[in-house]
């Protein structure tokens, strides 16, 4: 039994149901044509959309637009810091999604008119589009850092967006310096994408030094008043294996010093209080929502005002102010932590409802979604934190209880970690069952 | 995927006001796809997290429980078995038993 648009409407109406905005304006549903779904950004979010919407709704014509040839993950891109991986075990082509959607165009886009829904790219392509999916993360602020120049770029890596360039340099950099020398890491404000990132890198990065440069010393400036994620983890790991506490600390901890400034030729690094010599820096700059998302006019917070982040329905992740324009992941306003593994699943949550949409149906009232989130803590440790969220009245997530972190880290989780990053790359991309991974927990 | 009766019935009761007839239970294809960053594609993991695709309804659902009561220890699963319903562990069940 199918509906058509108005008897849905009437019948949802009749049931008091919630009017669900997306379908008005929305003229294309799979009982006439294929509709036109443009996705933009092949990262977590991006990809694993892509093949999800493609399985529940093969009528779907998707067209996916992605500036970059390769992806490369920004999990796991602590361990090549660490020299437990190389850029190669991280990085993967995107072979597989090419064979999934209808088609795959690599190209930057540089303008989006949500009225007449048409996307634009810089290679001169135009793209009309049923439903846009936007999905390209983060959008990092260097003007935000005094002397965070172009040319500064060239010394100085955020390594927040993984790749050669930056995770890659950064290892090199890391490689380059002497024994006894510097490194000077930051921690941006929260939100950021993934919380325990940073805390992370610290870990991962001493333990380089622990075995290859132990006079070494690193320095965390951390924006924050105090630790953002998995506090107590992080300082009993930073005890027991980095010797925080004593004199003798490798890690050496500063809340609330957000770097102002950066000097890539005294290599030094400013926050209000200090300036701050380094012979390896590493600065995360403030961030907001991609770009794509002000092209779309969707970085629009809560109250309907211009904001970092994109607000949207929990329920569709269409934008709350602009009509069949979704977002994903990292880009979005919500109680979420920016994590891939919320990324991925936020695209199968986009998925599951367009493809109602696109039928004519109400998508799910009261969608429960998950994050859970490894951190490396030593080469043998990881632990993890773990939420279920339920969609409550009122477009709220609410965490449920009886989630949180690990106890204490643990040997078997290191192994549940590289786990993890197998099914959730394999989900993402769509590798095949054979696909022999080479990256290690 | 073709569906109990019972199923339906759980699916109809979750759902609430929008009674449609549908082939699939969509609600539980996504809960079971939201499984999928940890357990694998199709429930088909391709590490040391357990495999869900084809397990047993009944040994899913008792799982779920002993997660959840604790006499099953577990880091994350203890967790993540709070959030659901003992509908979902049966429909999430379901889903994954029908997996070949």
């Amino acid at each position: 039994m199918t509906f058509d648009r108005r008897e849905f409407l009437k019948i949802s109406a009749g049931a008091g149901a919630v009017a669900v905005a997306g379908l008005s304006g929305c003229a294309t549903s799979v009982a006439s044509a294929r509709p036109k779904v443009v996705v933009v950004g092949a990262g977590f979010g991006g990809s694993t959309f892509a093949r999800y919407l493609k399985m529940w709704e093969p009528k779907a014509e998707i067209t996916l637009i992605e500036p970059n040839d390769k992806f490369t993950s920004c999990p796991f891109s602590n361990t090549v810091l660490a020299g437990i991986n190389q850029m190669e075990d991280i990085t993967f082509g995107y072979d597989h999604i090419k064979k999934v959607v209808d088609a795959w165009v690599q190209d930057t886009v540089t303008a989006i008119d949500t009225t007449k829904r048409i996307v634009t790219t810089a290679g001169g392509k135009t793209f009309a589009y049923d439903r846009l999916v936007l999905a390209g993360g983060i959008e990092l602020l260097f003007d935000k850092v005094q002397g965070y120049t172009a040319e500064a770029q060239k010394t100085i890596k955020h390594a927040w967006k993984a790749g050669p360039d930056q995770t890659g340099v950064l290892r090199k950099q890391l490689e380059a310096m002497p024994d006894g020398g510097t490194f000077v890491m930051s921690v941006p404000m929260a939100p950021y994408r993934c919380p325990p990132g940073p805390y992370e890198r610290a870990c991962m990065v001493a333990t380089y030094f622990k075995k290859a440069k132990p006079k070494s010393k690193i320095i965390v400036l951390d924006g924050n008043p105090d630790i953002a994620s998995k506090k107590g983890l992080f300082l009993a790991a930073w005890k027991k294996h980095y010797g925080y506490g004593t004199d003798n600390s490798m890690i050496d901890y500063r809340p609330n010093n957000m770097p102002r400034a950066v000097d890539p030729v005294k290599m030094m690094v400013g926050t209000e209080f200090d300036d701050v010599k380094g012979d390896v820096i590493n600065v995360v700059p403030p961030m907001q929502a991609a770009s794509i998302c002000d092209l779309a006019g969707v970085r629009v917070g809560l109250d309907g005002k211009p904001g970092p982040w994109c607000a949207i329905d929990y329920r569709t992740f269409e934008s709350l102010t602009v009509k069949n324009v979704h977002i994903l992941g990292d880009s979005t306003l919500t109680n979420f932590p920016k994590s891939g593994s919320v990324a991925n699943n936020t695209g199968k949550m986009c998925a599951s409802a367009i493809a109602e949409l696109l039928n004519g149906r109400e998508p799910d009232a009261a969608p429960v979604v998950t994050n859970t989130c490894y951190s490396a803590s030593s080469p043998d440790t990881a632990f993890h934190v773990a939420t279920v969220f339920r969609y409550g009245e009122g477009n709220k997530m609410v965490a449920q209880k009886g989630g949180g972190v690990s106890k204490e880290e643990s040997e078997l989780e290191f192994a549940y970690m590289e786990s993890w990053a197998h099914n959730v790359w394999a989900d993402t991309l769509g590798l095949p069952a054979d696909y022999k991974f080479t990256a290690k927990g | 995927m073709k569906k109990s009766l019972a199923f339906a019935l759980i699916a109809a009761g979750v759902l609430g006001a929008v009674a449609q007839a549908q082939a699939v239970d969509t609600r539980a294809r996504f809960m079971a796809a939201n499984c999928a960053y940890c357990h694998g594609p199709d429930g088909k993991s391709r590490g040391a997290i357990p495999s869900l695709a084809g397990l047993d309804k009944g040994y899913f659902v008792d799982q779920m429980k002993a997660f959840r009561d604790g006499s099953r220890p577990n880091t994350v699963m203890s967790k993540h078995a709070q959030g659901y319903t003992d509908a979902e562990y049966a429909a999430l069940g379901a889903w994954f038993a029908a997996i070949k």
